[in-house]
């Protein structure tokens, strides 16, 4: 399992940044070719953002590139140049259709060496036909790992006025937790773009998870932190996960049909969540700790 | 000889003296008696006010090869080290020994006195700016001695460093010669490093633009030491002496540093009740503050003193009720004065007060954490604030040693790279601050914890912080910036590093221009 708690934006242009990307402890980082780059820097960024790949140490954080969307004609360059470095996905933004994505696909898959493992790809839905098509995109190649979502382009296309509290994109986000969850992969959060407001920072991200959002995208390093207070397992959650585990495999060993904790029925799909909130604290090593606190 | 912490050492050298090696943070004991100054009296109806500097020369009268000292407070806009040493060059006085508490910038014509040998020699705690590359050049008569603040008071309260005349910039003053920092257009907050010098001095000297009405209040440095007052139209450039805000830093990686610094500090077991705290003013230290307020808000605790450099930061924190007390050696802004002037709780101290190893009890022995940055640190946690990568002067200690000896808990907190450079290194330039007294080093990559605090380390790990050995984080800096070649130059010694016990710990070489 990948865990996407944090996904953190790293300027492609920022040589600097790019060399301290991987010790703020995001799970992801995001090598950004798309919005931190101007025009004039595309190509020098796309040659630091290779050579990052190949020589800097980003730790335990997944790589991510975001390269150019389709109708840049950047595209096909990016991915000539990134993927042969192996990163571990590439955001593609702007996705419309799953069309987007087949043509992606086959550029990363003429583009990756023999023995490279296929690069991920992570779809940026960010336009209101994106959001449309959301199920079909998230279906359209065994490589998409994720949907995230990008909500300033999104409420630009729909006419809307971007607020914080954000009950302009609460249906959008709904849809596209939903459309993930049908095709089995995770849905990641827009960014909260005001860097200087932790407690709607916290907020946001709290509202996020209830929605069913399993991370979150993030464009300052000081986010990183709540990012992962927030969407990591609670000592509640992990205590009530491991009550449904035993459960379930006490009711295997007795052949009992139905299942209940502390007075509610179990089936499959609280199963699965049970699951995840397990590995997820066995990643984080948080087990003991749920018990200690 | 070499001494504890492997520097090679001259048993003497010309125009210092004997060179009595570093032995241990804690291993030299004192064997003298108190300076005492000469015993003065005044006479009902004498006056103190004189005209102008060149009326101090003569009636005192100031003589060839005589040592002058002058604080630091107003940073780099003072004005009247320039003003003093100006009117011994006009005077034609040679073979001066300046004891500055710090030099900065502002100091420049410094030089064109090392050159004329008006000044020969240069005694301080901290240079930066052009008075710094002079000395690394080789430019003054006699070698220059870098001392701790809390050395330099012991140096003057022992009589190591015997000051005939101090010149005190003084933002307010009475007619009598009482001096305060809080008021008057030079306000600069505490005036803690004039109080060895107004104290021990055979000769006091006011020297203001701002008098007041006899008596002056409140009162940090009294009549019964100050002999003359010089009233000029201006001593110093307040836009220099502090600034409005001081700032946390917004850097990412910075951040990230003084957050795990202060995930240290409360895995140490010391966000208790009663917590007492130093930080620098750098925009990383105070970030490591604001971490820690974060924690002691949420823990409800209220620590009992933050110590050292004041700043606006720490004054909301005692005005919030999360400290008890400040105890201030040094201001660095607005809120730092207006706080001192105001608050019964916000102490002036003295540098003796604050630092000096040798009295009866110093602060820094009664702190539970200080938070110190670093020019170099190598495997040996020995710390390096003197010089540059490249053996020019570009610091100095100033309390960097002082508060490392005194604390429970001492942090470097340090980007791992510098530059393209790795800052963590097999032996330092320069070993200022000993390792022995350096408990922990936490840089973006990481926590590294001094073997001989296995305490910590066990408490860190427990607490499932990043901890690395140190060589461990050495190799992470060279894979991503190579190692470094060093370049140790062999020419004549132009300063020494004294430690806070008059012990000598490194010597600094002369760089060629």
């Amino acid at each position: 399992m990948t865990m996407r708690r944090s996904m953190l934006f790293i300027p492609g242009n920022n040589p600097g940044m790019l060399q301290n990307g991987g010790v703020f402890g995001a799970d992801s980082v995001i090598l950004d070719l798309e919005d931190a780059v101007s025009p004039l820097e595309k190509d020098a960024a796309r040659r630091l953002v290779a050579h990052a790949l190949r020589t800097v140490n980003y730790a335990n954080s997944e790589k991510v590139v975001r390269i150019n969307s389709l109708d840049t004609g950047l595209t096909e360059d990016d991915i000539k140049a990134i993927v042969p470095c192996r990163p571990d996905a590439l955001l593609i933004p702007k996705v419309q259709g799953p069309a987007d994505i087949q043509k992606v696909a086959a550029l990363m898959a003429a583009a990756e060496g023999p023995e490279q493992p296929p690069v991920q790809i992570i779809a940026l839905i960010e336009t209101p036909r994106g959001l449309a098509e959301a199920y079909n995109i998230a279906t359209a190649d065994p490589r998409v790992a994720a949907l995230a979502f990008g909500a300033e382009d999104y409420t630009a296309g729909l006419g809307a006025t971007r607020t914080k509290e954000g009950q302009e994109i609460l249906t959008a986000r709904c849809w596209l937790v939903n459309a993930a969850a049908a095709a089995e992969i995770d849905a990641i959060d827009t960014p909260y773009t005001d860097t200087a407001d932790e407690e709607g920072l916290i907020a946001d991200i709290a509202l996020a998870k209830q929605l069913g959002f399993k991370g979150k995208l993030s464009i300052n390093p000081r986010q990183v932190e709540h990012i992962h207070a927030g969407f990591s397992p609670s000592a509640k959650e992990i205590i009530w996960a491991e009550k449904v585990i035993q459960a379930i495999s006490l009711a295997k060993e007795q052949g009992t049909g139905v299942i209940a904790v502390d007075g509610k029925m179990i089936d499959a799909p609280i199963v699965n969540r049970a699951e995840r909130i397990i590995m997820l604290a066995q990643l984080l090593g948080l087990q003991k700790e749920a018990y200690h606190d | 000889m070499i001494n504890a912490v492997g520097r090679e050492l001259p048993d003497y050298l010309d125009g210092f003296g004997k060179i009595k090696p570093f032995n241990g943070a804690f291993a030299t004991l004192p064997d003298m008696p108190r300076q005492s100054p000469k015993v003065k009296r005044m006479c009902p109806g004498n006056h103190k006010v004189l005209n102008d500097l060149e009326e101090v020369f003569t009636k005192i009268p100031i003589r060839d090869g005589m040592t002058l000292s002058f604080h630091h407070h107003f940073r780099n806009g003072d004005g009247v080290v320039n003003m003093v040493l100006a009117t011994a060059a006009k005077l034609g006085l040679k073979n001066l020994t300046v004891a500055l508490s710090s030099v900065f910038p502002v100091h420049a014509p410094l030089i064109d006195h090392f050159k004329s040998g008006v000044v020969a020699a240069l005694d301080t705690n901290y240079i930066s700016g052009p008075v710094a590359a002079a000395i690394s050049q080789g430019l003054p008569a006699r070698p220059t001695i870098l001392r701790t603040h809390g050395g330099r008071a012991r140096a003057i309260e022992c009589g190591q460093l015997h000051i005939d005349v101090a010149f005190i910039a003084a933002p307010a003053t009475d007619c009598y010669g009482n001096i305060n920092g809080v008021s008057g257009p030079t306000a600069c907050g505490s005036l803690g490093y004039a109080f060895p010098d107004a104290e021990y001095a055979d000769y006091v000297i006011a020297v203001t633009d701002h008098l007041e009405e006899y008596p002056l209040s409140p009162i940090s440095i009294p009549q019964t030491r100050v002999d003359f007052v010089v009233k000029t139209d201006r001593i110093g450039d307040p836009k220099g002496i502090v600034s409005g805000t001081t700032q946390i830093t917004k850097d990412p990686v910075q951040l990230k540093i003084a957050s795990l610094a202060a995930q240290a500090i409360k895995a140490s077991g010391m966000i208790t009740d009663g917590l007492s705290l130093q930080t620098g003013a750098g925009g990383a230290s105070l970030a490591v503050a604001s971490f820690v307020r974060k924690m002691m808000r949420e823990t409800g605790i209220v620590g009992s003193f933050a110590l050292g450099g004041i700043t606006g930061y720490l004054v909301q924190m005692l005005e919030e009720g999360l400290f008890k007390k400040i105890v201030d050696v040094q201001g660095f802004d607005l809120e730092a004065v207006r706080s001192l002037a105001a608050n019964p709780n916000h102490l002036e101290v003295g540098a003796g007060f604050y630092a000096n190893p040798f009295n009866s009890g110093c602060t820094v022995n009664q702190l539970d954490c200080v938070i110190l940055g670093a020019t170099e640190i190598d495997t040996n946690f020995n710390v390096n604030v003197v010089t540059g990568s490249d053996g020019i002067i570009m610091g100095g200690s100033g309390g960097h040693s002082d508060a490392a000896a005194g604390a429970k808990l001492t942090i470097i907190v340090a980007n791992l790279l510098r530059g393209r450079l790795p800052i963590l290194v097999d032996q330092v330039m320069t070993v200022t601050t000993p390792g022995e007294t350096v408990d922990v080093l936490v840089t973006e990559w990481g926590i590294a914890v001094n073997p001989l605090r296995n305490d910590l380390l066990e408490r860190f790990k427990t607490a499932g912080l990043p901890v690395k050995d140190i060589s461990e984080l050495k190799r992470i800096a060279e894979d991503i910036a190579g190692i470094p070649q060093t370049n140790r130059s062999q020419g004549k010694i132009v300063a020494v590093v004294e430690y806070r016990d008059g012990t000598i710990i490194d010597i600094v070489r002369q760089v060629p221009k």
